[in-house]
């Protein structure tokens, strides 16, 4: 019991923000969790401590929504992002005819933007180089000559407004022979023979791959996606430097360039620092530490992240969720909604969650406590893990023997020593195994802690289906499932110690 | 010492006692005996409050004996001790964890709570080394020995039995019969036992209460019972309750 104090105390030394003199203006940049984000969060972090500031780069988060919400409340100060995507789904229903417009929307928000770094990511058409050349097609305009031509369009191509239905439109396409599949598949569709046309970004490093030619948009229906970053108004007087350095590379990133990089990353493998920091040296002349730790480093920092989440949260699920099981076993008007609040929290998607509690978290931000890293995170597995805990202890105490209630109440003793000396102790086996149930979802669910920054092994799982690298996947896949099964164990041996003997099944009956 | 002045209760509707007025002396023992559901137990859980009673009073030493944990009636309970069919152990406690645990509650010294188990030990016949043993370890009569050493522990003025020997095996039951006898005897305590067996209602008790739908049919010795039966329904109980051994004995006499 003193021993599982002291831990509490430890974690809460854990979390505190480290004090201290802080000489350099800390710098936060985000990405998203695809690899061109990656790399770009990772040119803007190396520029930043090249300019001077103390970078942190907070990768591979959950959304657009995520980062853009995180941006406007401090928890970021820069991020890459593309117009296509400001104008199309952030200030969707806004018409932000020109840069100017835009820039005036962004700074409502207190917000600013490059000039376009260069390459415009936005969607194409693909084929093979071999069989466009054979039939002669070059621009979208050139399929209309070829009706039989079998197109594979991503789901997402298929509903969008951009997608399928306008560009068939816009273009008259004949063709009829259109599927829907997702976009690992139709790659290798396309390679083996049965497509002709995918969709595809401007960017996919898959277009070096495959050896593909995007068939140019003559008709300009695609809306452009020019690649921009974006920070907050304050980090300009904050820091100039860093800001002068991002609009270094206004303009200095071609298509090619950003295939290249994001080829070497997702095919050849490289580190996304590894490859930011050649890219600023050829192209800016500056020197910049690529930050990449090795696999027993990143496995510590990796274990260390997911540890902490997961103790934090179910600590203050078990100090929360035992008691309103209690209360629900003890006053019948509340049973029903104490129950069925915590099982309407399980349904909540947990991204959706993860989205829905972050602005609830914004308004502590003056007390110390993020939106973005730990604090969702570990509000999000505190919530998740109330449910198997609550409803425990609500049976384990409701299922008590009507006769040996009695019993304690006829002996003489108080409510509240019935309670503790009686009930809960008989009901300890069933609410451990609902605090283990709880403790072996949180360690998996706290990978997802990875979508809002909060680290753990859910970051290694992410870049390597980003990345389609299983070593990466195995890296925070094998782990979590170690913890969880040592998670398991502890617990057994928390139920030696803490059921009492005689409720034991080793106990002779 | 306890009363009931025109008690009634019922459970959904169905009248278990009805207006029932009864006094049990101090220091003796006495037995409501009746068939299932005559509400002689009822009347034992109105006695130590763990039931209201939906009008009428139950008194002790004066004092209005009531349900819920109010300080005064906590303390009462306290001064009952309480022994149910099976014993009612708690099976996360050995035998000694459930004799002491009020006793520890309430800030005993250990050396007291020693003592005092000790002593109980040896008035009920119960091995000192089964005080280790959790109360799925034991046989049935020894549940029902600790059970009761867990009623007396704090050496309280009444004692309440409700059926405590009805899930014993025959041997274990006539043995426990004597042994709670000679208890009785030592104690001198005012002793209110709850049973439906004729026999052990008058080996255990000085006075029998007969109990029928709620109401007191009788009251007397086993004697007055048996011989002077005020209504057809005493005389009906005691026969239903002759057993074979008895008619035999009482042919063989004949011959």
């Amino acid at each position: 019991m003193r021993r599982g104090l002291r831990f509490a105390v430890g974690l809460v030394f854990l979390v505190a923000p480290s004090a201290g003199a802080a000489e350099p203006e800390a710098v936060t940049v985000g990405s998203k969790k695809f690899t061109e984000s990656v790399i770009l969060g990772e040119v803007a972090a190396q520029l930043a401590e090249a300019a001077g500031a103390q970078a942190k780069h907070r990768r591979e988060l959950g959304g657009t929504r995520i980062l853009w919400n995180a941006l406007r409340g401090g928890e970021l100060d820069v991020y890459p992002e593309y117009t296509g995507t400001l104008r199309g789904e952030l200030f969707a229903g806004r018409e932000l005819a020109d840069a100017a417009a835009l820039d005036a929307a962004l700074a409502e928000e207190g917000i600013r933007a490059s000039r376009p770094l260069g390459f415009n990511n936005t969607y194409v058409l693909g084929m093979v180089e071999a069989r466009a050349e054979a039939l002669g097609v070059r621009t979208i305009s050139d399929l209309v000559r070829h009706p039989d031509l079998r197109f594979g369009f991503t789901d997402e191509f298929m509903k969008r407004g951009e997608g399928w239905p306008s560009l068939r439109r816009e273009y008259r396409l004949p063709q009829g022979n259109v599927r829907g599949l997702d976009h690992d598949i139709s790659y290798r569709g396309l390679d083996s023979g049965e497509l002709d046309v995918i969709d595809l970004y401007s960017t996919d490093a898959e277009i070096d791959y495959y050896g593909l030619r995007a068939l140019e948009d003559d008709r300009g229906h695609f809306p452009r996606y020019d690649a921009v970053f974006l920070w907050r108004a304050d980090l300009e007087a904050r820091a100039p430097a860093v800001v002068a350095a991002l609009r270094g590379l206004e303009g200095r990133i071609p298509e090619a360039g950003m295939v290249a990089m994001n080829a070497r990353a997702k095919i050849g493998g490289d580190a996304e620092g590894v490859i930011a920091s050649e890219f600023v040296a050829a192209t800016l002349g500056l020197t910049t530490d690529p930050h990449e730790a090795g696999l027993a480093e990143r496995l510590l920092t990796t274990t260390l992240e997911h540890l902490r989440l997961v103790a934090i949260s179910l600590l203050a699920a078990i100090l929360v969720a035992i008691p309103l099981g209690i209360l629900a076993a003890r006053h019948a008007a509340l049973a029903q909604p104490i129950l069925g609040t915590v099982g309407v929290i399980q349904t909540i998607p947990a991204l959706a969650l993860l989205v829905l509690l972050m602005p609830l978290l914004a308004p502590l931000r003056s007390f110390g406590i993020s939106s973005l890293g730990d604090p969702p995170a570990i509000l999000a597995l505190f919530l998740y893990s109330l449910l198997p805990i609550v409803r425990n202890t609500y049976a384990g105490l409701h299922d008590t023997s009507p006769s040996l209630r009695e019993s304690a109440a006829a002996l003489g003793l108080e409510p509240r020593a019935r309670l503790r000396l009686i009930e809960l102790p008989m009901a300890s086996r069933t609410i451990l195994a609902g605090v283990k149930t709880a403790a072996v979802i949180n360690v998996g669910f706290a990978t997802l802690g990875a979508l809002v920054g909060a680290g753990g092994y859910g970051q290694p799982i992410l870049s390597g289906i980003r990345l389609d690298d299983v070593g990466l996947i195995l890296e925070g896949a094998v782990p979590a499932a170690l913890l969880a099964l040592a998670v398991q164990g502890v617990f057994e041996l928390a139920e030696r110690r803490l059921v009492p003997l005689g409720l034991r099944h080793d106990a002779d009956h | 010492m306890l009363e009931l002045r025109g008690v009634s209760r019922s459970f959904d509707g169905k009248p278990a006692v009805a207006g029932l007025d009864l006094d049990i002396p101090a220091g003796r023992t006495t037995a409501l005996l009746g068939p299932s559901g005559c509400g002689k137990s009822t009347v034992l859980r109105l006695l130590i409050g763990l039931l209201e009673p939906d009008s009428g009073q139950v008194r002790f030493d004066g004092a209005a004996v009531r349900a819920g944990d109010a300080p005064e009636q906590i303390a009462q309970r306290r001064r009952m001790g309480y022994v149910i069919q099976d014993g009612g152990l708690f099976p996360h406690l050995d035998a000694r964890g459930n004799m002491a645990l009020l006793a520890r509650h309430l800030g005993w010294e250990a050396a007291r709570v020693e003592e005092r188990v000790a002593a109980l030990c040896e008035l009920t016949h119960f091995p000192v080394d089964g005080l280790e043993r959790f109360p799925g370890q034991l046989s049935g009569g020894q549940r029902q020995r600790v059970s009761l050493m867990r009623a007396l522990m704090l050496d309280p003025d009444v004692l309440l039995l409700d059926e405590p020997l009805g899930a014993l095996d025959p041997m274990i039951r006539s043995e426990l019969q004597e042994d709670l006898r000679r208890v009785f005897a030592a104690l001198g305590k005012t002793v209110v036992l709850v049973t439906h067996d004729i026999g052990e209602a008058g080996y255990l008790a000085e006075e029998i209460v007969l109990m029928r739908a709620g109401q007191i049919v009788q009251r007397g010795s086993l004697e007055a019972l048996v011989r002077r039966p005020e209504a057809p329904f005493v005389s009906e109980f005691v026969k239903a309750q002759r057993s074979p051994l008895e008619s035999l004995a009482a042919g063989e006499g004949e011959a």
